[in-house]
């Protein structure tokens, strides 16, 4: 199973000597930068990455206007790995063109979470009222 | 230079995906810097949030119905793709056969056993962590092996017997035996350690539906099992997936371009499912406005759009001769109409915040190991 998605925050109390990190999360997962790369242009690999991440990515990168290319493959289907190439133009580097992306998806999965919880708030107030009355 | 700003009418004609007679046109995205001369596309989050809605459409616990709009097909893809495969649910996963003198052989019982679900305490099971087989190195360490923080010990302790209080003549094996069918009712939950703290009355690790059949016996036949529960995720095995099933569909969307009139407008009904075309008489104004198309039809029905979200977009009324060139069918690009049906360990409107949270926890950790490439 991909080790991305193993985290949970725990709640311990200072008795338990329990192991400070999860011992899955020590698993090393780094992006690679694939051989071939410049300040402006580089292929990047996810090992444990699918299309889940890979086209999300690819959508938040394309947002920037400083990117001229991004596009994803997984080059093989049995091979857990997912390729990321970024182009951008010389006002960044691939590598802030990627972290950009990473804060935008992250902010987005906060409005979206934000407005969810409150359509379903709502939502099951009104049906709560409707049974009432 | 300001950027161009596209008309209404643009704007609106990009956001629908042509259902043509044979084809699909206009599907790709195209809300994206440099695609538009001289417009911006670029990221906003207060552009987003602006133009981002969700409408609810069925909460139960089992069940929800939801519309996401002004969302990109990529990331509701990843939120459903998040809901079924990345979601960590707790499922039977090792199974210790002390003794199966059941028809039912020990691999199959196990398969069987494993694709129950369960339910129990949800902060409980958040507060499980992941079961890490030991290995077979002489160093490994101590927090390799099943503990209370990563491992549900249930038992399945049953014996078939003869039931001396049946009717002679009875026919039933269910009153003429004991125990003659096992369900998922009869398993039973052992806590450890901290776990009687979290699992307790209704937060019990138990199954979500009791009356799951598990396997059929004979007086005499026993199963006695040890079972132990960890923590997975979908794309390791299906039993881990926390819903039965998460889908999504676009917005239907239908354009009566001219006039569908009388015995025309009964057929063009027949061809979408109730609901979604309403016949209305044809009002004495538009009768007398020259080139609508209703000119001396007033007082007979005409076909209108009612409510296209229960259309299947069949294309049935494409088929048809008398409606060409009179109807567009297509799908609305951003609206997302999610159905998410759980199988009962966490309720269904927490299942897409829980998505939520599962693609922004895998953001956070690829950007922390972004931060040696940045030096």
């Amino acid at each position: 199973m991909p080790s991305s998605v193993h985290s949970q925050e725990h709640d311990q109390s200072m008795v338990d000597a329990e192991p400070e990190i999860d011992p899955v999360m020590l698993d090393e997962k780094r992006v690679v930068v694939l051989p071939g790369s410049s300040e402006t242009a580089a292929s990047f690999q996810f090992e444990g990455e699918g299309h889940t991440m890979g086209n999300a990515l690819r959508y938040a990168i394309m947002k920037n206007p400083a990117v001229e290319f991004c596009g994803y493959t997984i080059p093989h289907p049995s091979d857990a790995k997912m390729h990321l190439r970024i182009q951008t133009t010389d006002s960044t580097t691939a590598v802030e063109a990627l972290e950009k992306g990473f804060s935008d998806l992250m902010d987005l999965c906060d409005v979206v979470s934000e407005k969810f919880t409150a359509a379903r708030d709502q939502f099951n107030e009104e049906s709560s009222n409707r049974m009432q009355s | 230079m300001a950027p161009l700003v596209p008309s209404q009418e643009e704007l609106q004609r990009r956001r629908i995906i042509d259902i043509n007679a044979e084809t699909v046109t206009n599907i790709p995205s195209t809300d994206f810097p440099g695609h538009w001369p001289g417009e911006s596309h670029g990221w906003a989050l207060d552009k987003f949030k602006e133009g981002f809605k969700v409408e609810y459409h069925r909460n139960d616990p089992h069940e929800a119905s939801f519309s996401l709009i002004g969302l990109d097909a990529a990331v509701a893809n990843a939120f459903r793709r998040v809901l079924m495969a990345e979601i960590p649910t707790l499922a039977i996963e090792y199974v210790f056969v002390h003794n199966n003198t059941s028809v039912i052989q020990d691999e199959v019982l196990a398969q069987r056993l494993g694709l129950i679900p369960l339910k129990g305490n949800v902060d409980g099971i958040n507060w499980m962590r992941w079961y890490r087989k030991p290995s077979e190195d002489e160093d490994s360490t101590e927090e390799d092996g099943p503990s209370d923080f990563n491992t549900v010990v249930m038992h399945l302790d049953v014996e078939c017997t003869k039931n001396p209080n049946a009717h002679p003549d009875e026919q039933d094996p269910r009153i003429l035996y004991n125990n003659a069918h096992v369900y998922a009712r009869d398993l039973t939950f052992s806590p450890v350690g901290r776990q009687d703290q979290y699992f307790v009355g209704d937060g019990a690790i138990r199954p979500v539906n009791p009356d799951i059949l598990i396997a059929k016996m004979r007086p005499g036949q026993k199963i006695e099992m040890e079972l132990h529960c960890v923590k997975g995720i979908g794309a390791d095995h299906a039993k881990f997936s926390p819903v039965a099933t998460a889908t999504y569909r676009l917005m239907p969307d239908i354009k009566i371009q001219r006039p569908i009139i009388g015995d025309d407008a009964k057929k063009f009904a027949k061809c979408f499912p109730k609901g979604v075309i309403a016949l209305e008489p044809v009002t004495a104004e538009e009768a007398s406005q020259k080139g609508s198309g209703y000119e001396g039809h007033a007082g007979e029905q005409k076909a209108v759009v009612r409510d296209a979200f229960n259309d299947t977009v069949s294309r049935e009324c494409l088929r048809h001769e008398e409606f060409q060139g009179k109807v567009k069918l297509g799908r609305i690009r951003d609206h997302f109409i999610f159905n998410v049906e759980s199988t009962g360990q966490f309720e269904s409107d927490a299942l897409f915040l829980e998505a939520i949270k599962v693609l922004k926890l895998k953001c956070t950790r690829w950007k922390r190991g972004l931060s040696d490439l940045m030096a």
